[in-house]
């Protein structure tokens, strides 16, 4: 494989990548920062580079500028060959092998959905996914939407889709007052995140918010018309034009997978300098754990010192990393997932959206992978990214399988790099 | 500001501005369905991140196209169902 080599190659310009680039670029080397999108900014900062608001966005974009940090936009990392030290990358019209000293995977997370009576109706979308198309210029002004499922993301987006004119008729919690309260009591030790708190409820002001409610089924003939919410006591039903349903994030990784980086428990695994089971693959942000923009700047600013060889600047960052970590692991634990979460689908309800492959064909299977071969689960253009997940918690199963490439590659990508 | 791009869905001419996705530009034509399943269900987006793939439509004849990971252009024409 011939390409340009390039000293650092960090995958995934979110707040992780960035900070990542930021350290290596700082020092003269040069890095190249690779992003899907067609602008760096991760989830979080999406579209900060066009009409951005928010100061730490700015602040660290204009960092990725000044230390003139080489961006390729709108480019997938399909696959790589870590013996090589290259990686495959493929552009709307190209594809390329670039080469790497250090490679830092910083992709990110995306968001768990679950099965529930007509999740699948048009107009019923992620949480994080519905503010990601308002952002891209889906008109939302005046519309009823309904926010469910779990996780401090659905504060966020109900307050920004206030903020652009939607009337946020509830956001349904799943996790109970109790669990949250538990959580709430430590707020004080983190007085950074106590003032988040308090301008989201303040953003949020007469919007209303359950605890231990979920979303039961969403209705409607061909597309979404009324959605039902289980209340702690009661059924609560509204018409509404949008429904946001997110229930937490699931961390991408699928290329580290594919490299051969160890993970445990759904994350990529890492050591204190951030590095991976494979050699000169170092992992930062939600690939390795959910736990927040603070701790993947952190991470991803650890990740950059560790791959330039400068453990001391790495260490001091240790314990701020191991405040914020302790920090998401309380989180996680206040939004566990319930138990009822897994009756909701109905034995027609599908599980797998690509092949449309049903709740109870799926069931009685014995496993993942028998699921795949038998039922189709899992075997669309998504790879299983949605139905994967979600099949681990409905049954517990281990849903882990990637081949290369990690995204359906055009045919061509294929062909051309094999034959290198 | 910055002029307007014109897009073509479904035969009716949109208008949007610079910067928005083909799947908001759909949304702002008051089109839910993007698609129809294996099973002839109508499907619309639903991670906008590119990963679900449930929002594609066709993109100047191109089949499949992920329409939340593709910005307007002028004169594009864009074919739900
Ligand atoms: C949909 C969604 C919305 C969110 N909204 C908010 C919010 O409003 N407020 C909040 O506080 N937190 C939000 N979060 C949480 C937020 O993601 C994290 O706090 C933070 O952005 C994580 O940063 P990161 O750098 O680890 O990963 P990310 O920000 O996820 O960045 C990873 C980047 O890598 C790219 N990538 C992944 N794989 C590849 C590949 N193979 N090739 C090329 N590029 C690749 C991705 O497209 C992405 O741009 C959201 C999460 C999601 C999933
Ligand atoms: S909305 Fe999921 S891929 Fe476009």
């Amino acid at each position: 494989m011939t390409g340009p080599e390039y000293e650092v190659v960090i995958v995934g310009a979110g707040p992780a990548g960035i900070s990542a680039a930021c350290v290596v670029a700082e020092t003269g080397r040069d890095a190249l920062l690779i992003d899907d999108n067609p602008s760096p900014g991760g989830q979080i900062w999406r579209e900060q580079e066009r009409h951005g608001s928010n100061w730490e966005a700015a602040h660290w974009l204009r960092r990725l500028q000044l230390y003139r940090v080489e961006v390729l936009r709108g480019a997938t990392v399909i696959d790589g060959d870590p013996d090589k030290h290259a990686i495959v990358c493929e552009t709307a019209n190209s594809v390329s092998t670039i080469r790497y000293k250090k490679l830092i995977l910083a992709t990110g997370s995306r968001e768990l959905f679950l099965p529930f009576p007509g999740w699948t109706l048009p107009n019923v979308m992620g949480a994080g996914g519905l503010q990601a198309l308002v952002k891209a210029g889906m008109p939302i002004s005046g519309k009823r939407v309904v926010i469910a499922g779990s996780g401090p993301l659905l504060l966020a987006v109900g307050a920004y889709l206030k903020k652009q004119g939607a009337h946020v008729l509830a956001i349904a919690e799943q996790a109970s007052w109790a669990r949250l309260a538990r959580f709430g009591l430590g707020l004080p030790t983190q007085p950074y995140k106590l003032a988040e708190a308090v301008q989201l409820k303040r953003a949020l002001f007469r919007v209303p918010y359950h605890a231990g409610a979920w979303v039961e089924a969403a209705l409607g003939e061909t597309v979404l018309e009324r959605v039902r919410l289980s209340l702690s006591h009661r059924r609560w039903e509204a018409p509404c034009d949008y429904l946001a349903v997110g229930f937490g994030l699931v961390p991408n990784i699928e290329l580290a997978a594919t490299l051969g980086c160890k993970l445990s428990a759904g994350c990529v695994q890492v050591d204190p300098m951030q590095q991976t089971s494979a050699s000169d693959i170092l992992s930062a942000g939600e690939t390795t754990g959910i736990g927040g923009v603070e701790l993947s700047l952190m991470e991803g600013r650890i990740a950059g010192y560790s791959a330039i060889g400068d453990r001391l600047n790495a260490q001091w960052l240790f314990s701020d990393r191991e405040r914020m970590r302790r920090f998401a692991r309380r989180m996680q634990k206040a939004f566990a997932l319930r138990e009822e979460l897994r009756h909701l689908p109905l034995e027609g309800t599908l599980v797998c959206r690509c092949e449309d492959v049903s709740y109870q064909r799926i069931a009685p299977m014995p496993g993942w992978r028998a699921a795949k071969l038998h039922t189709r689960c899992g075997m669309g253009p998504c790879q299983g990214r949605v139905c994967g997940p979600a099949a681990e918690f409905l049954f517990g199963w281990h849903c882990q399988s990637t081949r290369a490439p990690v995204f359906p590659a055009r045919i061509d990508s294929l062909i051309g790099h094999k034959e290198e | 500001m910055a002029e307007l791009v014109w897009i073509s869905i479904d035969e009716s001419p949109v208008e949007v501005e610079p910067g928005t996705t083909v799947a908001a530009a759909i949304l702002q034509s008051d089109t839910a369905g993007f698609r129809r399943s294996v099973t002839g269900e109508w499907r619309g987006p639903v991670c906008g991140m590119g990963i679900c793939f449930e929002c594609r439509v066709a993109i100047n004849g191109q089949p499949h196209r992920r329409s939340c990971q593709a910005y307007c252009e002028s004169g594009m024409v864009v074919r739900t169902k």
